[in-house]
C-alpha cells in the first residue's frame, strides 16, 4: 500500500493547484460546495485559504443516493444549504475521498435540481481505486491504490486524520 | 425492537393486531397504529421528519428517493388536510400519486372492496393510504394486500390516526424539546369519537410524557379510557391548570346520533377554550387542534388565531412527518418472500 500524506499537507497542495486552475479557467468568485461531512471540512478550509467571498454551501446527498432502497432511511440527514441561485454559477464541488463516483453523481443530481450551473470543478483530497462510474476529479491531493476490501475514512474536523481499515 | 409493546390487545381491532405492521426485522412495513411500537421507533420517525422539514424549507422542495414508486390515496371518507398533505408528501419524495374517490367509483357500482384492491394491485402500486369510517379498515386491507404493498392508516373510524398523532408529537417536540418527561398535556373534547385522541394518548405514553389528562363531559368519555393511563377531568379549568400543551379536539357532529350533548352552545359555555380560560395554563402553553376547527364551538376564534396557537404549524409539520413514514416504509430492504412475490 502507498504511504499516505498528512491531510494538512494535502490541503496546501489542493489550495495551490485550485488557485492555478481557477486562473487558467478564468473563474472569479466561485461557489464552493462541500459534501457532508468530510468534504464540508475540507471545503471550509479551502474556502478560507482562497478567500472566497460567496458563502460556503453544504450538501447532504443521503436523499439522492442510488442505494437508498438497499440501505434504507438514515434519520440523521443534515440540511443541504445550497443558495437558491446556482444558475450560471461556477461551482467547486469538494469531497474527501473519491472512490466509486456514486457520491459525486448524487451531488451533481442534487445541484441540478436547483438550477443549471455554468461549470462544476471537482476537488478531492484522496482519489482511491475502485471507480464504478466515469467521473474524475480536476484537483486531487493524492492518488491511492487500495484493495476493494480496504476502507479509508477522514475523521475530523480537529485534527483531520485518515483512518484506513 | 428493544421496547416491549405497550398493550397486547386492542379492543377495537383484536388481539395482537399491531403485529402485522412490523416485518421480520422489526421495521415498519405498514403504519396502522401507534400501539405496540417502541419509543425508539417513534423517535426515529420524528428524527427522520426533522430531516424532511429541511427539505420543505428549501426553494426546491423535492428529493428523488421514492422515484418510480406509486402511492394510491384510498379515501372512503371525506378529508382535505390529511389527503392533500399525504399527496404533497408523496410528491415531494418524487413518488407518483393517484387519488381515488371511492364514493364516486366502482364500489358504488357494486364492486367489493377486495375486488377494487386487487385491481389496484394489478396496476402495480406500492402503497395504499387508507381512510375509512370503519374501525379496523386499514388493518383489514393490510391483511389482504399482496406482500409487496404497504398500507398507511390515514384514519379508521374511532380507532386510530397514527400519522396525525406523530405530527402532534413532532409539534410538541419542536416547541417543548425532546424530553416529554416533565410535560403536562391536556386533551380536551370529544374523546368518545376521536381516533386522534386514542393515537395521541398511545404516543404520549410511549414517549414517557409526565402527565397526560383528558377533559370532557361524562357522555363523551369512553368507559375504558383510564386504562390507557390518563387522568380524567370533567371541568376544563382545573383540567388545563399549569398545562404545557393543550390539544383541542373537534366536536364530531357527523358521528353523533344520540343525545350526547344538550347543545353546541352549552358545550362551548363549559368546554370551549376561551382566552380567559387559557390563563389557567402555563404562560408558555401551546394550543393545538387537529382541524378542522369549529370556531365558537370548541375554541374561541382569538385563541385559534392567537400567539399560543400552533394549529397551522401542525399542518406544515404534517407533510414532513408523512414524508418520514412513507420513506421509512418504502425504503426498507425487501424481505425474502416479498422479493419472490414481486418476481
Amino acid at each position: 500500500m502507498d504511504e499516505i500524506a498528512k491531510p494538512e499537507a494535502l490541503l496546501e497542495k489542493l489550495a495551490d493547484d485550485l488557485k492555478k486552475l481557477l486562473v487558467e479557467r478564468g473563474i472569479n468568485n466561485p461557489l464552493m460546495v462541500g459534501i457532508h461531512t468530510g468534504g464540508a471540512w475540507i471545503a471550509s478550509a479551502l474556502h478560507a485559504s482562497l478567500g472566497i467571498t460567496q458563502p460556503l454551501a453544504m450538501l447532504d446527498i443521503s436523499f439522492y443516493r442510488d442505494d437508498f432502497s438497499r440501505i434504507g432511511m438514515n434519520p440523521k440527514v443534515k440540511p443541504s444549504s445550497l443558495p437558491p441561485q446556482v444558475e450560471d454559477k461556477h461551482i467547486i464541488l469538494v469531497d474527501d475521498v473519491l472512490q466509486t463516483g456514486r457520491t459525486i453523481r448524487a451531488a451533481m443530481n442534487e445541484i441540478f435540481d436547483y438550477g443549471r450551473p455554468a461549470s462544476i470543478t471537482l476537488v478531492c483530497l484522496v482519489d482511491r481505486s475502485g471507480r464504478e462510474l466515469p467521473i474524475q476529479a480536476d484537483i486531487i491531493g493524492q492518488h491511492l491504490q487500495l484493495g476493494a476490501e480496504q476502507h479509508i475514512k477522514l475523521s475530523g474536523p480537529e485534527p483531520l486524520e485518515f483512518v484506513i481499515t | 425492537m428493544a421496547n416491549k409493546p405497550t398493550r397486547p390487545t386492542d379492543p377495537l381491532i383484536g388481539k395482537d393486531s399491531w403485529n402485522i405492521q412490523l416485518d421480520s426485522n422489526g421495521r415498519l412495513k405498514h403504519f396502522l397504529t401507534i400501539e405496540g411500537l417502541g419509543s425508539d421507533m417513534l423517535t426515529s420517525i420524528l428524527d427522520t421528519a426533522e430531516s424532511f422539514a429541511n427539505v420543505n424549507e428549501q426553494s426546491v422542495k423535492k428529493v428523488p428517493i421514492l422515484r418510480g414508486k406509486t402511492i394510491v390515496n384510498l379515501f372512503f371518507e371525506a378529508s382535505t388536510r390529511t389527503r392533500t398533505t399525504f399527496e404533497l408528501a408523496a410528491k415531494r419524495l418524487s413518488a407518483d400519486t393517484l387519488n381515488i374517490n371511492i364514493s364516486t367509483s366502482a364500489t358504488s357500482k357494486g364492486e367489493s372492496l377486495l375486488d377494487t384492491l386487487q385491481n389496484l394491485q394489478a396496476m402495480l402500486c406500492d402503497m395504499f393510504i387508507v381512510r375509512h369510517s370503519d374501525s379496523g379498515a386499514a388493518h383489514f386491507i393490510a391483511g389482504h394486500v399482496a406482500p409487496h404493498i404497504s398500507v398507511i392508516n390515514a384514519g379508521d373510524g374511532r380507532h386510530a390516526h397514527p400519522t396525525q398523532a406523530m405530527l402532534d408529537m413532532f409539534t410538541i417536540r419542536r416547541n417543548k424539546g425532546r424530553d416529554f418527561g416533565g410535560l403536562r398535556v391536556a386533551i380536551v373534547g370529544d374523546l368518545l369519537h376521536s381516533r386522534v385522541a386514542r393515537s395521541q394518548i398511545h404516543a404520549l405514553n410511549i414517549l414517557n410524557t409526565g402527565d397526560v389528562r383528558v377533559i370532557a363531559p361524562k357522555t363523551l368519555v369512553p368507559a375504558d379510557i383510564e386504562d390507557m393511563g390518563v387522568t380524567v377531568f370533567n371541568d376544563l379549568k382545573s383540567g388545563i391548570r399549569d398545562a404545557d400543551v393543550i390539544i383541542m379536539l373537534r366536536l364530531q357532529k357527523e358521528r353523533m346520533q344520540g343525545a350526547f350533548l344538550p347543545s353546541e352552545h352549552e358545550y362551548y359555555s363549559q368546554y370551549g377554550l376561551t382566552e380567559e380560560r387559557l390563563l389557567a395554563a402555563k404562560d408558555d402553553a401551546i394550543v393545538m387542534h387537529p382541524g378542522p376547527i369549529n370556531r365558537g364551538v370548541e375554541i374561541e376564534s382569538s385563541v385559534a388565531d392567537g400567539q399560543r396557537s400552533v394549529i397551522l404549524d401542525q399542518v406544515t409539520y404534517g407533510i414532513s412527518v408523512r414524508m418520514a413514514v412513507m420513506s421509512m416504509v418504502l425504503g426498507r430492504e425487501p424481505e425474502q418472500e416479498e422479493t419472490e412475490a414481486k418476481q
